[in-house]
């Protein structure tokens, strides 16, 4: 696909997001101190990471890299296939990573009854 | 072209402001569902940027299985961020 | 105080992302020209048809050309699975059975998910099996799958998942991953060789050698893994509300 003139809105928008996404997600990760915002902000961190990483790979005028009938033989352009590869493996991880985490943060509760980092005293459970 | 621009860069607005919502929202349910849309949001902008794959599976798994992760949590957990309840005693 | 500290500290993390980004232009044509073979994308954009036969360039990287990569992934989903079973372990007391702790839930939602349940599976599988054609694959609807038995765990206070076959079915399609690729190191050299099974037509449902079993495969898999994940959180027992 070609943005055509367009290309800068384009580019600070998809750049732009991502970069907010991150900054957001760092912040609330170390400010906030309840244990599912903690979370909450890594997840997004992650989901801008992810964004940055598929806008790299975009190049002008290009399709997806699927040889399906009606681009075999042509002479089409396509985006760089190895960041969407990478990309795809780490959604799947970040939600493990997710999961784990939320059931830490339900076994924490269970043990301190607060899900607030500054409620927790003991360093011991 | 230009109608694919429109899309994104109301995309793009509409993905910051949700996430500043899901940080700054005290009542942590609709701050998870902040993250849903988060994720529905990039699942279309992966699209327009030529990742079907990335959008599938975005779509799949952030959507979906992600947030029902969250809310599982919230309810075993608490649902405001404060805990005033607790705090209160 | 703290909030001026990160503030500051984000906006020169900003400030070099930003900076980074300005010579990392959106859109550049980072691969070269389509005969020159410099960067790696390049070369599976040229080689991925003749070599494999796989009309999908994306399920031929992370199934073949990174293979290895895949098998460690679907390991660290395994490890999470049975990471999150031992932190919510609670030895259970005498005469009480296992059971989830849902309310029974209203006829619509009901009648819904036993309407949509059979169509969820079967677009899950659709996914799966054309993983090599169109967009999607082992992965994606393995997470389909979850999500069908999801709806029927919420709706269904009574819906019982056989642990003993969530078990065999990820065991044996860890089984199916890891002899193919075996058999490809004995008969070709190399881990996954894809050499063993005729290739096919491009864009036929029976193309690609060893691909598209691999990515079924890995579809049970992670359908089972993240079922199981789904079944452990939903069973966990919900603390005494404190006042």
């Amino acid at each position: 696909m070609d943005f055509g003139q367009y290309q800068n809105i384009v580019t600070i928008s998809v750049y732009g997001s991502a970069i907010a996404l991150i900054l957001i997600g760092l912040y609330a990760v170390l400010i906030k101190k309840n244990l599912i915002k903690i979370v909450i902000g890594l997840s997004l961190a992650d989901a801008g990471i992810h964004l940055l990483f598929v806008a790299i790979g975009y190049l002008k005028g290009g399709t997806a890299p699927i040889f399906s009938p009606s681009v075999v033989g042509e002479n089409v352009t396509m985006v760089d296939p190895v960041p969407q590869a990478l990309v795809l493996t780490a959604i799947v991880i970040g939600f493990a990573v997710t999961a784990v985490a939320l059931s830490l943060v339900i076994r924490l509760y269970k043990h301190h009854n607060t899900a607030r980092i500054d409620q927790i005293k003991s360093l011991k459970w | 072209m230009i109608i694919y621009v429109v899309i994104f860069s109301i995309l793009a607005v509409l993905l910051v402001a949700s996430a500043l919502f899901a940080i700054i929202q005290k009542d942590l349910l609709y701050a998870v569902i902040a993250t849903g849309v988060i994720s529905l949001i990039l699942s279309v902008m992966f699209f327009i940027l030529q990742a079907p794959d990335v959008a599938l599976t975005e779509a799949a798994i952030g959507i979906a299985l992600t947030t029902i992760v969250f809310v599982i949590t919230i309810r075993n957990t608490t649902r405001n961020e404060d805990e005033k309840e607790i705090n209160s005693k | 105080m703290k909030n001026i500290i990160v503030i500051a500290l984000l906006l020169v993390v900003g400030f070099y992302l930003v900076d980074s980004f300005n010579y990392i232009k959106f859109g550049d044509n980072r691969l070269g020209a389509p005969s020159d073979e410099k960067t790696v994308g390049a070369y599976y954009l040229n080689n991925t048809v003749e070599k494999t036969g796989v009309a999908n360039v994306i399920t031929a990287i992370i199934v073949n050309y990174r293979g290895f990569d895949t098998l460690g992934e679907v390991t660290v989903l395994f490890l999470a699975t049975t990471g999150l079973g031992s932190i919510l372990y609670r030895r259970r007391k005498e005469g009480e059975h296992e059971e989830r702790v849902t309310k029974e839930s209203s006829y619509l939602l009901q009648t819904g998910s036993k309407i949509l349940f059979p169509f969820v599976i079967l677009l899950g599988i659709y996914v799966f099996i054309h993983g090599h054609l169109t967009p999607g694959g082992g992965f994606q609807g393995g997470a389909i799958v979850a999500t069908g038995f999801l709806l029927m765990l919420i709706a269904y206070k009574n819906f019982k998942l056989g642990h003993n076959q969530l078990t065999w079915v990820e065991s044996l399609a860890g089984i199916t991953f890891v002899s193919i690729g075996m058999w490809g190191l004995i008969t070709g050299g190399t881990f996954l060789e894809n050499s063993f099974i005729p290739k096919g037509t491009l864009n036929s449902l029976f193309s690609g050698g060893i691909i598209p079993i691999i990515y079924i495969a890995v579809g049970f898999k992670v359908a089972a893994e993240l079922t199981g994940v789904l079944d452990i959180l939903l069973s966990i027992k919900p603390s005494k509300i404190k006042k």
